[in-house]
């Protein structure tokens, strides 16, 4: 069982105790522990069940490799599933929970499963849930969501915030071990502004643990010394609990900073996404330790051997009294080394090697411990915790030899350089025969814009596994990133005294010979639950391809996305399939490393600032007078007013009606308006509408209509001539930085010789309407200049004072009503619109809403951009052919007009639909349909409703539809059937239901 | 952690945009005259008390003075560049101005706008178009550990919320 030590321990203070909770127990811990490294120290080995089969999974590794130790972290509102407990530094109050089992870890009914697993072969699902047809909606479906899942979902809303940070540098260095250091210390001797990012909570990585002389100096005191030295580097940044999270083009790099995942709660934020411009990028980044395939190597108390030792010397915790040491290389005697060491018991050193001659192996036989060559384990007794182990030989088929009785088992199948950051961005692999691993081939980078390499590997990382060559390779790595930069570094490398090692020899699986029953028991991806004979079964089934073996098996897509898995599974398909590993090559590595929280790539867009606002500069006044808001574009604006006890449709009517009989009030500063300038304004604009605007005279407006290249009409408004060589645009709400995009565009790229500029001034007038009857009234009790209907007739404009404020009038309509529409700055919005309102008392104004607006423009047939178009209509579709003009030789949209579809009789014609019940409402998109059936054995359909209003003023339904050849159907009565059951007939009309001749606005 | 960042809203300062040729030796000549600042070249901006002048785009500059200024030179530009394809607008309204004060707003401001803030790329003298999260917004240094901020009227809100989260005590880091 695991305990802690008396003594040791680099990372813990004992005399911090901390308290936290596992499946409910309370349990005690030291400051700098780990959750694992706690859960070892208190005896706790069995943490999980696994995703499949349900089997008892204990801790693997100490870091972020860790594929079994997930837990549900926190509680309501700061609960998180699938957190690794080798990754999570202890707090005071931590609370854990174990995951996937029910109703107690220990008692578990999926465990059945485990049972079953003869019926869950790789590809079980596309194999099982085949027949009946419809037993997958309803039977299987809902039992593989049930029972698929790690960790649960938190219900509560994330308490925490978080944030981004953009920094740029010169050259980043992610990994803070002893390649990282070095490689920092080059770039940072060289004057390069550097940012070395460590994801664990200490920099020195192996050289904490394992026994090296560097510089004369022990490994911790060589990193106490390094990071002293580039803390005193002004141009240099040291951060750790930081992880670069993925490395993308244009050296642009992503690091995910913990600030408060070691503290239960903090006032800042809990995690940090960094935005990393670099030029260089230094990928110091380690490597991991191999698993060993042997049966039973998933029970709980076995580990990678270098985590054994990490468990030992950084937390003075021992994981287990009795470890049988398993290897095929030099590196694992380590272990067994540091566990003799610690006064712990080592029965046995297997060694899948023939020989094992080595400085380290010699040590181990030195110091008294019995190592065996050429052995494996055929299995592991067991099922919550280790009991013993069963000796074999390396090359048999798996008979047993000795059974050993232990209580922990350290395995090592070799170190695999950790390539994902290289790989990527495109940086490419090459098979090393020799050290059986993958590792950056230095002369393939990932490339910036100029073709050059932006990314450079050092240390393990590059596959330089032993110390001294590490620290050689990290020196290359500093000096090539300077080099990058144009500058030289010419330190020297730090001189690592290491015993020299033998080689490693490839085991992919244990014993060589293993039969079915063994390989079946023998995991390669613990956390999805694939074991060898899944590998081997796809590759008979034909997935020959990694890619396809991965995703037919889900080798490596679990939430530590195959860090232990990935090479031995390649191994075996390779093998099984008979050809050499490099041929067969590695799936594709994809950021984030581990994963990252949802808070830190959300950064600070959440609550309030999940989404810009935009508001106008009454909004106030609206939020405090009833506004019912609605969304338009990015502004709010009110939908209506709602008065006391009043409905949302009542405030609607009510504000129609008296609009209509006297006057109402809208707040219209959301409107586009841009400002076009320059001897050619009048041609530029020609170009930009449909219809002319360089006869327009100064002083006068005119409605018009913009198209894309297609033909398709895209925005409307009102353009005022100001002078000769000056107008001012209106444009929808939502269309006012799109427009000024698209003019600026045209202006830019295809029309630059036009003496023409234009400015957005959207945001610097506020603009109000006031409409209906009494409308001039109004303004004339507001005084200060003449607007009268000689002074200011209906499409004039002109400016002035109103009060005290400078405006321009303009006299425009979109409610059929006599209309004036006042820009005056924005800093004025609010006293003006106050000014209105009481001015406008004896005259009976109410202000109103969007929703008003759209009923009355609806009354009148004016079409909305976005109701009557949807990007395929085009102006003579919906009856604006006198808007587009004929004799402009050109315009944007012209010549895709004339095309012969677009002059097709039978094109969907806007029309005016009447209901024959007036009181029956067409929903909005209802679609008008004829007898019979088309060739798909669908209804025939004709059109469909695109504006759809209950008209207060006509006391009646009216709606507006595009339907095939509309313009000739007046009088025809369509169905539209809206339900099972229930048809809408409504009669075809002319679109503008009220005041066909505009008597109204013409007073 | 380090001090305080104060974030303040400023007073409106009167805005002027002029768009034209900026070879232009009359184009020059408007925007000098009226600031009485030199002109200035790419991502640059001339300040002196509220006067101010920045480079905008390659079309563009701002001109910056007193509110109660700006009527008076709108008719001067508009006089001076009578038969120069130029354009002279009054954006004083469509804009709002915010202040960092403070050794960290460096920092404060990097944790929005994706730019250089470090003091060898980003000084006083310099303006940079940029966005804060998701809007659009410029900044400027009047002087070392000081920023100020423009963006637009109708987003004033979401932008005082972005900078008062950004610069909350305990949550600003130290690396510029």
């Amino acid at each position: 069982m695991s305990t802690r030590l008396a003594i040791g321990g680099l990372l813990i203070n004992r005399d911090v105790p901390v308290e936290f909770t596992f499946n409910g127990s309370r349990l005690r811990g030291f400051k700098g522990d780990t959750l694992a490294s706690a859960l070892l120290a208190n005896g706790e080995s069995f943490i999980g069940r696994s995703f499949k089969y349900h089997r008892p999974r204990g801790i693997v590794a100490s870091g972020a490799e860790e594929p079994n130790a997930l837990v549900n972290l926190g509680k309501g509102a700061r609960a998180e599933p699938n957190q690794r407990a080798t990754t999570t530094e202890l707090f005071e109050g931590l609370e854990a929970r174990s995951q996937n089992h029910w109703p107690s870890l220990k008692y578990d009914v999926g465990a059945i499963n485990s049972k079953l697993s003869h019926l869950f072969p790789a590809g079980f699902y596309y194999k099982t849930f085949m027949h009946p047809r419809s037993a997958w909606k309803h039977v299987f479906e809902p039992f593989i969501r049930q029972s698929a899942g790690l960790g649960a979902a938190p219900v509560e809303k994330d308490a925490d915030r978080y944030e981004y940070f953009y920094a740029t540098v010169d050259v980043l260095v992610i990994g803070g071990g002893m390649a990282g250091l070095a490689a920092a210390r080059q770039a940072g001797e060289a004057g390069a502004k550097v940012l070395l990012c460590e994801q664990t909570q200490a920099f020195g990585g192996r050289a904490l643990v394992d026994e090296l002389e560097v510089d004369g100096n022990n490994g911790p005191e060589w990193v106490a010394s390094e990071v002293a030295a580039l803390e005193s580097m002004e141009r240099v940044t040291l951060r750790t609990r930081m992880m670069g999270a993925g490395v993308y083009d244009h050296g642009y790099v992503l690091a995910y900073e913990r600030l408060g995942d070691h503290e239960l709660s903090s006032t800042g934020p809990r995690h940090r996404l960094w935005r990393i411009r670099a030029k260089q990028v230094i990928t110091a980044t380690g490597a991991i330790e191999r698993p060993l395939s042997f049966a039973g190597n998933d029970v709980p108390g076995v580990m990678l051997a270098a985590a054994v030792r990490d468990y030992v010397a950084l937390y003075g915790v021992s994981p287990g009294d009795r470890t049988v040491v398993v290897t095929n290389n030099d590196d694992g005697y380590r272990t067994a080394m540091a566990l003799h060491a610690a006064g712990l018991v080592v029965p046995a050193v297997l060694d899948a090697r023939t020989e094992a001659t080595g400085a380290l192996p010699e040590a181990a036989r030195a110091a008294g411990l019995r190592v065996e060559t050429g052995r494996g384990i055929a299995s592991v007794k067991g099922t919550t915790g280790v009991e013993a182990v069963e000796v074999c030989a390396q090359a048999g088929e798996g008979a047993v030899l000795e059974a050993i009785s232990c209580d922990c088992v350290a395995m090592s199948g070799g170190w695999s350089p950790v390539v994902h950051l290289w790989s990527h961005c495109g940086g490419k692999l090459l098979w090393d025969e020799g050290q059986a691993l993958f590792r950056p081939d230095a002369k393939r980078p990932p490339t910036g814009a100029g073709g050059e390499g932006f990314v450079i590997t050092a240390g393990a990382a590059s596959g330089a596994l032993q110390a001294n060559v590490a620290l050689a390779d990290a020196l290359d790595a500093g000096k090539n990133a300077v080099a990058a930069l144009g500058g030289s570094a010419s330190g020297r490398a730090p001189k690592a005294v290491v015993p020299a090692e033998e080689p490693v020899a490839p085991v992919w699986r244990m014993p060589q010979g293993a039969g079915y029953k063994l390989r079946s028991k023998a995991f390669l991806d613990y956390q999805n639950d694939v074991k060898v004979s899944d590998v081997q079964l796809a590759a008979q089934e034909g997935f020959e391809s990694v890619e396809h073996a991965k995703r037919y098996t889900t080798l490596g897509m679990a939430t530590d996305q195959g860090k232990l898995s990935n090479i031995n599974g390649l191994a075996i398909l390779s093998d099984a399939l008979g050809q050499p590993i490099p041929q067969t090559g590695t799936t594709t590595f994809r950021p984030p490393y581990t994963p990252i929280s949802m808070g830190a790539i959300a950064g600070e867009a959440r609550d309030g600032l999940f989404k810009p606002i935009r508001k106008t500069p009454m909004d106030g006044w609206h939020d405090e007078n009833g506004a019912h808001w609605e969304p338009v574009a990015d502004w709010r604006r009110p939908y209506t007013y709602r008065g006391a006890g009043e409905s949302v449709s009542e405030a609607v009517t009510r504000e129609i009606l008296n609009t209509r009989t006297a006057v109402g009030l809208l707040d219209a500063s959301t409107l586009g308006k841009i400002l076009v300038k320059g001897p050619d304004a009048a041609i530029f604009l020609d170009l930009i509408y449909t219809n002319m605007m360089s006869t327009l005279k100064v002083g006068r407006c005119r409605y018009g209509l913009m198209c894309t290249e297609n033909g398709f009409l895209f925005d409307d408004g009102v353009v005022a001539r100001l002078s000769e060589d000056s107008f001012l645009l209106h444009t929808t709400s939502g269309g006012s930085d799109g427009v000024y995009g698209w003019l600026e565009e045209w202006l830019q790229t295809e029309w630059w010789d036009l003496k023409v500029h234009c400015v957005n001034l959207t945001e610097q007038f506020a603009q109000v309407a006031v409409v209906g009857p009494r409308a001039r009234a109004v303004l004339e009790t507001l005084g200060g200049m003449d607007v009268s209907p000689d002074a200011l007739p209906f499409m004039g404009f002109r400016d002035g004072l109103l009060g005290d404020v400078p405006v321009r009038v303009y006299r425009i309509s979109f409610s059929g009503e006599l209309s004036y529409e006042i820009a005056l700055p924005a800093g004025h919005g609010l006293a003006f619109w106050e000014a209105c309102l009481a001015a406008g008392e004896p005259h009976g104004i109410m202000p109103y809403g969007t929703e008003a607006l759209h009923v009355m423009r609806a009354e009148k047939g004016f079409i909305m951009i976005g109701d009557e178009t949807d990007g395929t209509v085009t102006p003579q579709d919906l009856n604006l052919g006198w808007a587009v003009s004929k004799k402009k030789t050109d315009f944007i949209g012209k010549r895709a007009q004339e095309r012969s579809h677009f002059q097709d009789s039978e094109r969907k014609q806007l029309v005016g639909l009447e209901t024959l019940d007036p009181g029956a409402l067409l929903p909005d998109g209802a679609h008008a349909v004829e007898p019979g059936l088309n060739a798909y054995g669908a209804a025939r359909t004709l059109g469909h409703v695109t504006s759809t209003y209950h008209s207060p003023t006509l006391e009646r339904s009216i709606a507006m539809g595009l339907i095939n050849g509309g313009s000739r159907r007046m009088g025809e009565v369509l169905d539209f059937p809206v339900d099972k059951g229930v048809t809408i007939r409504a009669r075809v009309v002319d679109p503008v239901f009220l005041d066909k001749d505009g008597e109204r606005q013409n007073v | 952690m380090s001090e305080t960042v104060q974030v303040a809203r400023l007073n409106s300062r009167g805005m002027i945009t002029l768009k034209g040729d900026l070879a232009d030796q009359d184009f020059q000549d408007v925007a000098v005259k009226i600031t009485g600042l030199s002109f200035p070249s790419q991502r640059e901006i001339r300040l002196s008390g509220e006067m101010g002048l920045a480079w905008m785009a390659a079309d563009e500059v701002l001109l910056m003075l007193p509110v109660e200024d700006v009527s008076a030179a709108i008719e001067t530009a508009d006089e001076m560049l009578r038969r120069a394809p130029a354009v002279v607008a009054n954006v004083t309204d469509a804009r709002v101005l915010f202040s960092l004060k403070g050794k960290r707003s460096r920092e404060v401001l990097a944790k929005l706008a994706p730019v250089d803030l470090s003091r060898e790329a980003f000084q006083p003298g310099q303006i940079r178009r940029t966005r804060l999260a998701q809007v659009a917004a410029a900044f400027w240094m009047p002087q070392e550990a000081q920023f100020e901020i423009m963006c637009f009227r109708s987003v004033a809100d979401y932008v005082t919320e972005l900078l008062e989260m950004s610069a909350a005590p305990g949550t600003v880091p130290e690396y510029f």
